[in-house]
């Protein structure tokens, strides 16, 4: 097991362009879940791509356990990896695509048998060894490169995505086990994900990356509730937090804060809303419409409430958020700043 | 041969065909046959007929400018089987055909590596490399010849400018019968290298980056991923290469009826080249006929090696 580190790390492909990676110094700790989550073209997959030497950075160091590697091959840096499709060796059955960085490594034929069928145990997949990658399911093959990867026990785990490609059932429960398979064997993770809900649900912590710059390094908590800018708060939660102009400032809620404002009873901020669409979803409802009159007057925001009540389309309620909830950002640089009295009337 | 994919391309698809029908079912049979039509009087006329015609002649006595035609059963078969030139012409056949294609395998599996790499002037250094394959045989050929004429010869010049050979002991390239085979395989090399490169090429990118990207993380080297990873992947195609090749080495006779003429000594005859000089120029036309036949029982092996590769991708 080992701790990633990078410095300055940044990758330009075109020269004069902004570059894919900036700048970005991480260190990850023993043993820890990390996320890097991003929008497609936030960077995240070029970075995990230099940590495992498939890319060259431009400029900026890469320590895993303590060494730079930058001038290493994947194979001297000794880490894992599972691809976003999978890359099985289709022409191999499983029994051979697990057994490939063994012989590759140049491990003694003898112990072969033994450690594949540890992998495979390890990852339930013992009765596919003789199968080809094509015969396997989406699942099957996510397993299959997991235990192609976890085989030679690697100091590093780096995954790009490897749920994008199962469907949505199948996710969850692929989450579950990615979530209990890291627990029993503890190796240092990377994982690349575009989904939010993936990088809170297994993330130790999350960085949060877009055009190529990190915009928050902290734990899935942190990350939600305390908001660094409002990219971040606006790329986590479902709906979005709100967000609305008021003087110099960008006042930011998350709609499970905005409530009908008998129910809040501490210092909060009240808002007349005027419900245009409900949203049923079983368990919650989504109400979006705008603020009436004050400040705000014609603003857009969304409010998530629990069943309980009703809501009629096109009537105007009296809504809150309490002031512990209120997030601010200043107006230009779009960064945390600190909370204010602000006039709302 | 040039129809059978078309045949068994439709035969997993009776959606499409179903639809066809629907379209009106009086009128397709016949429209069917309209757009078949060509094909088939292609392959009867052209490919068909001589061959009939080389089959009936090898069981005759034909001869250019006799009249008469008498059938003599196996006759020019047991005459031929005798003849040492004949045999001589299998083992060049096998020896021109075996060596060319590892040359070509080779070669063409550097250059694909190569030219999938990203560098400055790929797209020039691909066009030249095409050329042999673009240019027409015969004028190609006929610059080779020229290259290695006994007294011209560029690359004698060469070497003894470089003092290499001295200039009364030069090679005789299209004189000496090992370098005269030897030179007969390496034009037809360069002829067949940019084809099987094309071929190859295609096969390389059509294996996504991710695989050997994995089976380096996987820790394997250039080597182990060549051979391991990206060439069995490659089978498929490598076996259209290796059989195209195959077929086209096999029946080629420009390369050596240019350069060697089947000389020296018939070192160089090859069954296309000898069955030529046996039956059209040496006006033996039973006997031309009867040894062309000979590539046949090689040429159905290929056809249905071809065929299986076929079916196998289209079930895969």
């Amino acid at each position: 097991m080992a701790v990633v580190q990078t410095r300055n790390l940044t990758k330009v492909f075109k020269e004069g362009e902004l570059g894919a990676v900036n700048n970005v110094n991480l260190e990850t700790r023993e043993g820890e879940f990390l996320v890097f989550l991003g929008p497609s073209g936030s960077g995240k997959t070029t970075l995990l791509r230099m940590i495992a030497g498939l890319e060259t950075p431009t400029s900026g160091e890469i320590l895993i356990g303590g060494k730079v590697v930058n001038d290493m091959t994947p194979r001297e840096r000794r880490i894992a990896m599972v691809f976003q499709s999978y890359a099985l060796y289709p022409h191999l059955t499983v029994y051979n695509n697990i057994a490939f960085p063994l012989k590759a490594q140049k491990i003694p034929k003898n112990l072969h048998k033994e450690k594949v069928e540890w992998a495979a145990s390890l990852l339930s997949i013992g009765s596919l060894l003789q199968r080809k990658p094509r015969e396997l399911s989406g699942g099957e093959r996510q397993r299959v490169a997991l235990a192609r990867a976890i085989v030679r026990e690697p100091s590093v785990f780096l995954l790009d995505e490897p749920l994008s490609n199962l469907d949505a059932k199948l996710r969850l429960s692929a989450r579950e086990e990615l979530e209990r398979f890291h627990r029993r064997v503890g190796t240092t993770t990377i994982y690349v994900t575009h989904d939010q809900v993936e990088a809170m649900a297994m993330g130790d912590r999350i960085m949060v990356l877009n055009k190529g710059v990190v915009r928050q390094f902290a734990t899935p908590k942190e990350v939600y509730d305390d908001p660094a800018d409002t990219f971040v708060a606006t790329f986590l939660g479902s709906p979005p937090m709100n967000l609305v102009e008021n003087g110099d400032l960008i006042v930011g809620f998350r709609p499970e804060h905005f409530r009908l404002a008998d129910e809040i009873k501490e210092p909060k901020v009240t808002f007349k809303f005027k419900v245009e669409n409900v949203e049923y979803l079983g368990a919650e409802f989504i109400l979006s419409g705008l603020i009436m009159g004050g400040q705000l007057d014609g603003k857009k925001v969304v409010a998530r409430l629990l069943l309980g009540h009703t809501y009629e389309i096109g009537v105007t309620y009296d809504f809150a958020v309490p002031e512990r909830h209120l997030k601010f950002f200043d107006r230009a640089t779009e960064k945390k700043t600190e909370a204010r009295a602000l006039a709302w009337a | 041969m040039g129809m059978t994919p078309a045949v068994s391309a439709d035969a997993p698809r009776p959606l499409k065909r179903a639809r066809i029908t629907s379209m009106g079912a009086a009128k397709s049979p016949l429209l069917g046959a309209a757009m078949f039509a060509p094909a088939i009087l292609y392959i009867v006329l052209l490919i068909g007929a001589p061959f009939m015609l080389a089959v009936f002649y090898a069981f005759s006595d034909a001869r250019i400018g006799s009249n008469e035609l008498h059938y003599v059963g196996f006759e020019n078969f047991r005459s031929i089987l005798q003849s040492p030139s004949f045999l001589k012409a299998i083992k060049n056949s096998v020896v021109f055909t075996i060596c060319a294609q590892i040359i070509v395998l080779i070669c063409s599996n550097i250059l694909a590596i190569v030219l999938e790499k990203k560098f400055l002037g790929r797209g020039l250094v691909r066009f030249l490399i095409l050329l042999p394959w673009v240019a027409p045989v015969s004028l190609g050929t006929i610059g080779w010849k020229w290259i290695l004429d006994s007294i011209y010869s560029v690359i004698t010049w060469v070497l003894i400018w470089a003092h290499l050979v001295k200039p009364y002991e030069a090679p005789m390239w299209l004189g000496q019968p090992y370098l005269a085979m030897a030179s007969v395989i390496l034009v037809h090399c360069w002829r067949l290298i940019p084809f099987s490169t094309v071929i190859l090429l295609a096969g390389r990118t059509a294996i996504p980056k991710e695989i050997p990207e994995a089976a380096s993380i996987d820790g394997a080297g250039f080597w182990r991923t060549l051979f391991q990873i990206t060439l069995p992947m490659m089978r498929p195609i490598l076996s259209v290469a290796v059989l195209f090749g195959t077929i086209f080495t096999f029946t080629d006779m420009t390369v050596v009826y240019i350069l060697t003429a089947g000389g020296p000594f018939n070192s160089t005859q090859t069954l296309p080249s000898l069955a030529f000089a046996t039956g059209i120029q040496g006006s033996d036309l039973a006997a031309g006929a009867a040894i062309s036949l000979f590539l046949v029982p090689v040429l159905v092996v290929i056809a249905y090696l071809m065929l299986r590769v076929a079916s196998r991708t289209e079930g895969a």
